[in-house]
């Protein structure tokens, strides 16, 4: 993605789901609302908490399982004229406290009352549940007003093993903005040239450039360029097999010094049997073909030997 | 409020396990809290404050355990804050709550660190696939394995030093109740002839993933007095950090690391740790750190640690044994881990390590890194107070 400053910007997902252990007082919980029962958990103190946590606000452990409801008392709400995709109703609703029958917390819940001038605080409601449940909150569509209620009565669940664990998906999409200097390093990769940013105090060539020194604390703007060859400094052969993983393993990811360099950078190198790696080793980026060039490091698409007779160890060994 | 001594009275962990599907994160955390109250003989309403620490957020995909484990820690009414360090947070979550005692601010503080790998998968968390780049990143072990092949080559270390460190904590682990990994009749052959994932990092020179949790009650010179168990005394304690890149940067043997070590033996009076040190749990999760972090931390001369390790001097009966409770190798929670480091090396001092104690363990050196070996948290623990 071009901005109008020349800086670039990609989409970045960050997509995972989480897979939790409810323990036993939760696990009660989610097994109920699969059955169509809801219940509270009795507090040290003697009232009831719903939805039941495994410990109190004092920090005591919480002990037996009370039935309540099902019907409640709205204790507060907020009105939500336009629902979101995650939003359990795609009309308008409410988002409401609800104290259940026999509980002494309330429960925050989504209230489907048609319109805003049906929503007021004392409300009485009771809950609509799905047909299909899992052990998830979600079970529980939503409360209506008890007036309009037939009998809210859940289908008689089919026996089952207790909830204990439930997924937890999360996904967090971000744009991700390269920055000034690392745009112009990406955008020298699209020309099949490496740029670094040299620091005016200690002269060293960072890689990519990064507009600051990180030990000097100065600016580095300057720019410049560096060879798309260099000498593998280490490495390690990657035979572990995972989902993001680029290649079937074995394959070989290396720190390579390029010529003009103070810092390696880390890419993959082909064209040899990973067990003839070696620290060392000279190579030579293998850039994609030119019509796949773009702003990224995938230009290149892997180091390969160049052949010639290894680098002085010594060399490289201040640069890992 | 004035400067006190800092004394750890209570230490509680979980049996750390692959799969703790039992309980929550709560009920977890908890479990590691109540046994260090019990240990202390403490109840919850003694604890002036809390602090917590775990892996970073993507790792189990907690974001604000300080909320959500309030209940579960007792913190209500209470401070409660949350420490961050990626790996070595176990060890500078029980110093930021050390400081708070040392300081005079609180006088008991209970310090908590977890992970639940089981929940997540790590080696997702460290592999984002991020804009503009191929996808070059493998994990942890990706990221170490080159370090380590550069510690070999410089040290000029025989292959079989990595695999005796394997060996060794995990024969230490069969000694620990709470130890992970308990792999009977393990030896060199089995060590040698498991895969290599991360060449030259073989299978079982690697940490596990492990449900885990690690408590301390930590307090000042009164609390001490009144502890029905010997208290453990912090003698030192100290945190540095470095950046994850620059140019010259000592990844095998970080400067951090060097002056993190150098700043808790000047607080301890220690003048050679070799000497002066009776014992140490360091964060070893690839077994080849164990001789390399003998000599950032000043135990071997550069390019020396791997002698200490091949001569025996670190398993259980030797002169400086390390890892006695079996180690990261044998157990990894990974935000717990560098407290598990803080907590054993405690144990220790005060003779509470049962089947893996150190025979006359004095003084004992506490140890955790994180990051790109960017964070370092250390604390040496003695039986007498300082």
């Amino acid at each position: 993605m071009d901005r109008d400053d020349g800086v670039l910007e990609a989409p970045y997902r960050l997509e995972y789901t989480y897979q939790r252990s409810t323990g036993p007082v939760i696990g009660r919980f989610l097994t109920g609302l699969r059955d169509g029962q809801l219940e509270g958990v009795r507090t040290a103190a003697g009232t009831v908490m719903v939805p039941p946590l495994e410990y109190d606000t004092q920090g005591a452990a919480t002990g037996e399982a009370v039935k309540v409801g099902p019907a409640g008392t709205v204790t507060t709400w907020a009105w939500v004229t336009e629902p979101r995709r995650e939003h359990p109703l795609t009309q308008p609703f409410a988002w409401a406290l609800i104290k259940l029958d026999g509980a002494d917390t309330a429960m925050l819940h989504a209230v489907d009352a048609g319109s805003i001038a049906a929503m007021r605080t004392g409300l009485r409601v009771t809950p609509r549940w799905r047909a299909a449940r899992t052990g998830s909150i979600r079970d529980l569509e939503c409360f209506i007003p008890a007036d309009a209620a037939s009998a809210a009565v859940a289908d008689a669940a089919a026996a089952a093993p207790s909830v204990t664990l439930f997924p937890s998906p999360v996904r967090l999409d971000y744009t991700v903005t390269a920055g000034h200097h690392l745009s112009v390093y990406l955008r020298a990769m699209q020309d099949k040239r490496i740029v670094g940013g040299r620091c005016p105090s200690c002269t060293k060539v960072y890689l990519p450039p990064r507009g600051a020194c990180p030990t000097c604390g100065v600016p580095a703007a300057e720019t410049v360029d560096v060879a798309d060859h260099g000498v593998v400094t280490t490495f390690c052969i990657i035979r572990i097999p995972f989902d993001a993983a680029p290649f079937p393993p074995p394959y070989v990811a290396v720190a390579v010094l390029l010529e003009g360099a103070d810092l390696p950078i880390y890419h993959l190198v082909r064209g040899i049997e990973p067990e003839q790696a070696r620290m060392g080793m000279r190579v030579k980026a293998v850039w994609v073909p030119d019509e796949q060039l773009g702003p990224t490091l995938a230009s290149i698409k892997w180091f390969e030997p160049t052949g010639e007779p290894d680098a002085d160890r010594a060399q490289i060994e201040r640069h890992l | 409020m004035s400067a006190t001594r800092c004394a750890i009275v209570g230490i509680g962990q979980t049996h750390h396990k692959a799969k703790r599907s039992d309980v929550s994160i709560a009920g977890l955390v908890r479990e590691a809290a109540a046994r260090a109250l019990a240990d202390a003989e403490l109840d919850w309403k003694d604890i002036d404050a809390v602090v917590i620490g775990k892996a970073p957020d993507m790792f189990e995909g907690v974001m604000m355990p300080e909320l959500y484990l309030a209940d579960a820690l007792g913190a209500a009414g209470k401070p409660i804050l949350r420490v961050h360090t990626a790996g070595s947070v176990g060890g500078s979550t029980a110093i930021v709550a050390a400081q708070t005692v040392i300081s005079g601010v609180h006088r008991r503080v209970l310090t908590v660190a977890f992970e639940k790998q089981s929940e997540s998968d790590a080696m997702w968390a460290l592999s984002p696939r991020i804009p503009f780049q191929p996808q070059l990143t493998a994990g942890a072990g990706g990221y170490f394995a080159p370090l380590v092949r550069a510690y070999i080559h410089r040290a000029g270390a025989p292959a079989e030093v990595g695999m005796m460190v394997a060996v060794k904590d995990r024969v230490n682990a069969l000694k620990n109740p709470y130890a992970h990994l308990r792999i009977k009749g393990i030896d060199l052959a089995m060590v040698r002839d498991s895969p290599m994932l991360w060449d030259p990092i073989r299978y079982l020179e690697t940490c596990p993933s492990s449900d885990g949790a690690c408590a301390m009650v930590l307090t000042d010179e009164d609390g001490a007095k009144a502890s029905p168990r010997p208290p453990a005394w912090v003698h030192g304690l100290a945190t540095r950090s470095e950046p994850v890149m620059f140019a010259g940067r000592n990844q095998v043997d970080p400067q951090a690391g060097r002056d993190c070590a150098r700043e808790v033996y000047a607080q301890a009076r220690i003048g050679d740790p070799r000497q002066d040190i009776d014992l140490a749990e360091l964060y070893v999760p690839f077994s080849w750190f164990e001789p390399m972090w003998l000599e950032n931390l000043g135990f071997a001369a550069a390019g020396q640690g791997w002698k200490l390790t091949e001569s025996g001097a670190t398993a259980l009966g030797g002169s400086l044994p390390i890892n006695p409770s079996g180690g990261v190798l044998s157990s990894n929670p990974i935000g717990a881990s560098g407290m598990l480091r803080f907590a054993e090396a405690a144990m220790q001092v005060r003779d509470q390590a049962g089947e893996h104690q150190v025979d006359g363990a004095r003084r004992a050196l506490g140890h955790a890194y994180g990051g790109g070996s960017q964070f370092f948290a250390m604390w040496i623990v003695g039986r007498e107070r300082p």
